[in-house]
């Protein structure tokens, strides 16, 4: 005979393990999310514990005042961190001016033009853009970019801030496109109508009235895209050159923070030495620039958000 | 007081007319210029790798002649880094949203967490590698092993799986919840038996996107010092090993043109494998969409 759905519960009620269960899991699931805080943790104690080593060996002020980075000098290595901020910014402010126009017209023709069904062609394509590896567009950068910009100017060297700068331009593309797409197409349809039934055409609807309704949306997702521009490696590893320089020439070799990072892990650089813990302190510069870019996006779209 | 001109009205509305026919074709341009971009892309490494794709390429090791290369190595070394990756990535990440979603209280430690995962997934993964240099490799004495680089690549995408699992998880519809509750199931026995197996095509799908994001990634690679030449391939968790993304950046860096050649073959096959990650996302999503 089965027993009663009484004697059942009587049963699963006597059962101690399920009580133990239930009460376990909230804790070790606590603890699993709490990996990822580590993590942070974890980086932001590394960065500094390495770059305080550093700065043990280089005077703090040498770094973050010096415009000559010669790491590699045996007699006369010099730790100044500009040369690499300067290359940083070339390929930063190239990649924002190839993505911004871009970037922004594709999310305006998504959002405003476009029917449902490109829609539904076009963005599934930007994200395959998105998933592209960036090692496959450093490759690009360097075997199809710079000699095609070569054949139009000839002072164009084959390491430059140019070609690669274009290629994190391309990357950034639908980053910026989405984004933008998404805060615009969150401005309610009513708006829009409105100003349609007033007799503004589809162009001055997507000027007067979408772009400034979703303003913080869109500059918050530029100020994304720099701070990916910032931290992008590969790209700017294979096509930019390992030249660290302070100067404003985007035609020759130049070297980005993160290219450094690369050339000294590539190289083998002895444990304990000056220019292992130099990558520490290079990172750590790199992620403050980042993270306060995160940060500022944070606050942009929180800030200046128009709540209808 | 000023009534509409007629006559400026009309005057006015044929720039207004032509400005907004012409800003339609900018914007569409702007956009299939993009999709251009891809197309080139595309184009230019399959036409100028297909050549050196063969049975031999992907079954011979690195070698210094380039007719010789081929990727075994680098693509065995990939798919040992997934089993360390996707088992850790996928359990770290939906155990965080199930906590999130589930368990956490709305108090300060949990919007510290939330804020916290929003800012990781902003780190430059060349970091992420300083990070496992410094834990992985040296403190735990990993080396450069698969496990160390494992480790860090699911620490690299752990956020965008917590992220998507949360969404998963969330779009679960509240009466399944209310249902199993009302049956007299535990806290626990309705997220594994009800919970769970409605969210996992989501959570698959987003798991998914981020391991071929993880197989993609090299930064964080060099900097865990992974060598490139291996002529060997792995026995276990603890040896070394090289994957596509470093053989491509290494034949991609080499001078001689034979190599560039080389390079795009190892991007063909490192796009097949993702395209094929991808398709098997796209499959899980359209076949489980909406079932509720």
């Amino acid at each position: 005979m089965r027993p009663s759905v009484q004697e059942m519960i009587a049963q699963s009620k006597g059962k101690k393990n399920k009580k133990i269960i239930e009460k376990i899991i909230p804790f070790i699931l606590f603890l699993i999310a709490s990996v990822s805080v580590l993590t942070s943790i974890g980086i932001v104690l590394t960065l500094i514990f390495e770059t305080i080593t550093f700065f043990t060996r280089v005077p703090f002020f040498d770094f973050i005042t010096g415009t000559t980075w010669l790491p590699f000098s045996t007699n006369e290595a010099q730790f100044g961190i500009w040369p690499l901020i300067i290359g940083t910014l070339k390929i930063t402010a190239i990649a924002i001016i190839v993505a911004v126009p871009i970037g922004i017209s594709a999310a305006i023709y998504l959002s405003e033009y476009a029917s449902e069904n490109v829609r539904r062609v076009i963005k599934p394509i930007l994200e395959i853009l998105a998933g592209v590896p960036t090692i496959v567009y450093g490759f690009f950068a360097l075997t199809f970019v710079t000699p095609v910009l070569q054949a139009v100017f000839p002072e164009i060297k084959i390491f430059n801030a140019i070609s690669p700068g274009i290629v994190v331009g391309i990357m950034i593309i639908p980053m910026i496109a989405s984004l933008s797409e998404d805060a615009m197409s969150s401005v309610p349809k009513s708006i829009r109508e409105g100003a349609l039934a007033m007799g503004s055409t589809k162009f001055e609807v997507a000027w007067k009235i979408t772009i400034p309704a979703a303003l913080s949306g869109i500059v918050a997702s530029i100020v994304l895209a720099v701070s990916r521009a910032i931290g992008e490696t590969m790209i700017v590893s294979l096509a930019a050159g390992s030249t660290p320089r302070f100067d404003g020439d985007f035609t020759g070799s130049i070297q980005t923070m993160t290219a450094y990072i690369v050339q000294v892990s590539k190289g083998d650089a002895g444990y304990g030495t000056t220019i292992y813990y130099s990558i520490y302190a290079v990172g750590f510069t790199l992620f403050l620039f980042t993270m306060a870019m995160n940060i500022l996006a944070g606050y942009v779209s929180k800030r200046f958000r128009e709540e209808y | 007081m000023r009534y509409i001109e007629q006559q400026t009205v009309v005057k006015r509305m044929n720039g207004r007319l032509i400005a907004n026919a012409i800003f339609k074709y900018i914007f569409l341009a702007a956009t299939l210029l993009a999709l251009l971009a891809l197309v080139i892309l595309l184009f230019r490494i399959v036409s100028q790798g297909a050549g050196n794709l063969s049975i031999d390429f992907l079954t011979n090791f690195a070698s210094r002649f380039p007719d010789q290369a081929g990727i075994k190595a680098a693509l065995i070394g990939s798919l040992w880094l997934m089993m360390v990756v996707a088992p850790t990535s996928i359990i770290l990440g939906v155990g965080s949203a199930i906590y999130l979603e589930e368990y956490a209280k709305q108090n300060r430690i949990t919007s510290f967490i939330r804020m916290n995962i929003s800012n990781l997934a902003g780190v430059p993964s060349v970091v992420f590698g300083l990070l496992g240099l410094t834990i992985f490799v040296r403190a735990m004495a990993l080396g450069n092993s698969i496990l160390a680089a494992g480790f860090t690549m699911s620490l690299l995408i752990l956020p965008v799986i917590i992220v998507a699992s949360q969404e998963a998880i969330r779009a679960v519809p509240g009466e399944l919840r209310d249902a199993s509750y009302g049956m007299g199931a535990t806290k626990w026995q309705t997220i594994v038996n009800i919970i769970l197996p409605a969210a996992i095509p989501g959570i698959l799908t987003g798991s998914i996107l981020a391991l071929s994001r993880a197989i993609g990634e090299t930064a964080p690679l060099i900097v865990i010092g992974v060598p490139v030449i291996i002529q060997f391939l792995p026995a276990g968790v603890m040896d070394t090993f090289t994957a596509l993304p470093m053989q491509i950046y290494d034949w991609s860096s080499r001078p001689q043109p034979e190599f560039q050649a080389v390079a795009a073959a190892g991007i063909i096959v490192l796009m097949a494998v993702l395209l094929f990650m991808n398709s098997i996302a796209v499959i899980i999503r359209n076949k489980f969409d909406k079932r509720y």
